[in-house]
């Protein structure tokens, strides 16, 4: 081969191994980063590590002792309340919403950006404002007081038992919007030709929408479901924002319980264990979706 | 490149890398606390000054949060990154615990060309020496069985500091029934805890408060008086105010600093909220031991822990120890910050009325050997099962269980944290 060629197969070749040369990087630092550091967890979840990372390994001693803490018990079963009524409010009130806005209305320009605005706060943010507007001395309550209503009462913030209803009240009020774009997405990606054949075979509104729309919606569904599951999962700093935990330990969620067994309390093995625990649900949830698409892929292909 | 340029290049280069050279040299101290409210902030600028007067410069790592959690947890961030902080202000447990660690400076040297074990008490040097040796200079005694009282509430009601449980209960409904708020709280762990360190001294007794928060015995956790002990806390709850959830400590002062509540049940650095607000002890606001507890003092011991750092810092972080134990240091610092020296030899002068107080209970209690440390502050138990009290004392005190309950849950905690 002559000189010319070699260069120009050489330089085919780097063009065609360009995209896997420019990933190399972020994909070694994930690889590191992300699953590295799970394994690590793993490893500090099968041992009686407490302040500091301790080697030696113990079996399912931190397992047992996390079973043993009625705090994650509490955390499991808000996780349940809270995400169970987080994803479902916010699908709902997510899909509603875009089928109202979908209708093209004038205004609809104006609206959205609206509905989208609180997903660009943070959740601290999110959390410190619902935490004054719930505050019964300074919020909601105080003012239905000044203006004249003074049997009104809204005091959920300090109850044991309904704290953990403000936390999803301030979660909804920031995602829903989210959701709606994504949904309003989804719908506008519909054929129109279907809806305008069902118009005229004579299908009421509600029965094209409940027939034919929503279950088209499907992917989109899913997608928002997987958004949710997972920011319900990880939800910390919403958490210590509104409640701080309390009253007590009411609002205790498995990211808060961690955080503390592994730093404040000296317990890191413990805290490891209860992390290995959350990514087990986590993958619970991601595990079959991917299963799903993939196999659809390949029956595509 | 011209050799005018050339010149003005490497010159610059030579003085750029002298000047780097130079502020290495500087001698530096980083000190990582949680004395960020007026008050504490205030008494912190005495050390402050004090080296700066010395050519050490103070590079301040302060990290909110009452009872040092966060800054705890930054802690560990900084010494797993394998670059700690000079010096680390920590309470009792945590110092043994990090001394474990073997990352912490020895500082016999200098305690021994000091003299710091025949002034230091030996219930404090419990805490500042690991493996026999000194690792930490302690800055105070605080002790957290105070009542902190609004004089001119306690005037207008013709309430005189109570001396005992019924008295206080009177004292409380007196002032609820006035339309005040009888106790300024914050909801928060180690504030209910504080209330419950107090609780259970004044019900069972000294030896009772012993054998169940140092000694951890079960028998004692289930005993009667641990459930009086909790019914307690639930009637000191019905004299809050409805939005005590969360609130900070120096908030729940300035309540009573303002003449909206009549007493806060917290440790003497709540005195410093007091001072900073202008007011004086004996004149506007009262300092009494909590009713029941007089002759005790359960002490929390704020002991700044030098950390193992490379040869360059020792010199200064060798001053820094000495600064802290001075007495004139001790004097000062105390006097703005609330506390005790922890020094035995530091004269009462410069102390207000309440100050003269603490001394001389201090001095009383160590005689009698009626000085204990605050298990709500890291001195009874370790981190571990301290915090697993705090959830039940937090718990229950929320209105979550009932006392029978918070007893039961009480035992199976201490078991599990151990």
């Amino acid at each position: 081969m002559t000189t010319a060629t070699t260069i120009d197969s050489t330089i085919g070749w780097l063009q065609r191994q360009l995209p896997k040369l420019v990933l190399a990087p972020s994909f070694a630092v994930v690889l590191l980063f992300v699953y590295g550091f799970i394994l690590w967890t793993i490893y500090l979840s099968f041992t009686e590590s407490k302040m500091m990372p301790n080697y030696g390994f113990t079996g399912l001693s931190a397992y047992a002792r996390l079973w043993a803490q009625p705090n994650w018990y509490v955390a499991l079963q808000n996780l349940g309340i809270f995400g169970t009524l987080y994803i479902g409010i916010c699908i709902g009130l997510g899909l509603l919403l875009a089928i109202l806005l979908d209708q093209r209305i004038r205004i609809e320009g104006l609206l959205r950006p609206i509905y989208l605005y609180p997903m660009a706060l943070s959740f601290i943010v999110t959390g410190t404002a619902w935490q004054w507007f719930l505050n019964p001395g300074l919020g909601l309550e105080k003012t239905m007081h000044e203006w004249g209503w003074t049997s009104f009462t809204f005091d959920w913030l300090i109850n044991s038992d309904k704290a953990i209803y403000t936390i999803v009240i301030a979660a909804v009020w920031q995602s829903s919007g989210f959701v709606m774009a994504i949904f309003l997405a989804g719908l506008r990606g519909i054929d129109s030709e279907l809806i305008r054949a069902a118009q005229i075979d004579g299908a009421s509104s509600f029965a094209i929408y409940r027939r034919i729309v929503i279950p088209m919606l499907r992917p989109v569904f899913l997608s928002a479901f997987i958004v949710l599951a997972h920011m319900a999962i990880k939800s910390y700093d919403l958490v210590i924002a509104l409640t701080g935990g309390g009253p007590g330990r009411a609002t205790e969620v498995p990211a808060t319980f961690m955080y503390s067994y592994t730093f404040t309390r000296n317990q890191m093995g413990v805290g490891a264990a209860s992390a290995v625990i959350m990514l087990m649900t986590i993958a619970a949830v991601i595990v079959p979706y991917l299963y799903s698409e993939l196999r659809e892929r390949r029956h595509e292909q | 490149m011209t050799k005018n340029r050339l010149a003005r290049l490497l010159g610059s280069a030579a003085i750029g890398i002298a000047l780097t050279f130079s502020a290495a040299e500087a001698a530096e101290v980083e000190v990582l606390h949680w004395w960020t409210s007026g008050g504490e902030a205030a008494a912190l600028n005495v050390l402050k000054q004090d080296l700066e007067s010395k050519g050490i410069t103070w590079k301040d790592m302060p990290v909110a949060g009452g009872g040092g959690e966060q800054a705890m947890t930054v802690l560990r961030a900084r010494v797993a990154s394998g670059e700690p902080p000079t010096a680390v202000q920590m309470l009792g447990f945590d110092i043994l615990d990090w001394g474990k660690e073997g990352v912490v400076a020895d500082l016999n040297e200098v305690a021994a060309a000091e003299g710091w074990d025949g002034v230091v008490p030996l219930a404090l040097q419990a805490f500042s020496k690991y493996d026999g040796k000194w690792i930490a200079s302690p800055v105070n005694v605080h002790s957290t069985n105070w009542i902190w009282a609004n004089k001119a509430v306690f005037d207008k009601l013709g309430i005189a500091p109570p001396t005992n449980w019924d008295e206080f209960i009177a004292a409380a409904d007196k002032i609820k029934a006035s339309g005040l708020t009888a106790i300024a709280h914050g909801g928060q762990a180690w504030q209910d805890a504080t209330i419950f360190d107090s609780v259970v001294l004044t019900t069972g007794g000294f030896d009772f408060y012993k054998k169940a928060l140092v000694d951890l015995d079960q028998e004692t956790l289930g005993s009667d008086t641990m459930k009086t002990v909790f019914d307690r806390m639930s009637q000191i709850r019905g004299y809050l105010d409805p939005n005590f959830s969360g609130r900070d400590w120096n908030l729940a002062s300035a309540m009573v600093i303002k003449g909206e509540a009549g007493m806060q049940i917290m440790g003497d650095w709540a005195k410093g909220e007091f001072l900073n607000a202008g007011q004086k002890p004996g004149q506007d606001f009262l300092c009494f031991r909590f009713p029941g507890t007089q002759g005790n003092v359960t002490f929390n011991s704020d002991q700044f822990v030098l950390f193992a750092v490379g040869d360059e810092q020792k010199p200064a972080q060798v001053e820094l120890a000495k600064a802290i134990m001075a007495p004139t240091f001790q004097s000062a610092f105390n006097v703005v910050k609330g506390s005790v020296p922890a020094r035995t030899d530091v004269s009462d002068e410069a102390f207000d009325d309440c100050g003269k107080k603490a001394m001389a209970d201090l001095k009383e209690a160590a005689g009698a050997n009626h000085l204990i440390g605050s298990l709500a502050h890291g001195h009874a138990a370790p981190a571990a099962v301290k915090n697993a009290i705090y959830d039940v004392v937090t718990n229950h005190f929320n209105g979550s269980i009932s006392s029978e309950e918070a007893v039961k849950q009480l035992m199976a905690a201490v078991a599990g944290a151990q």
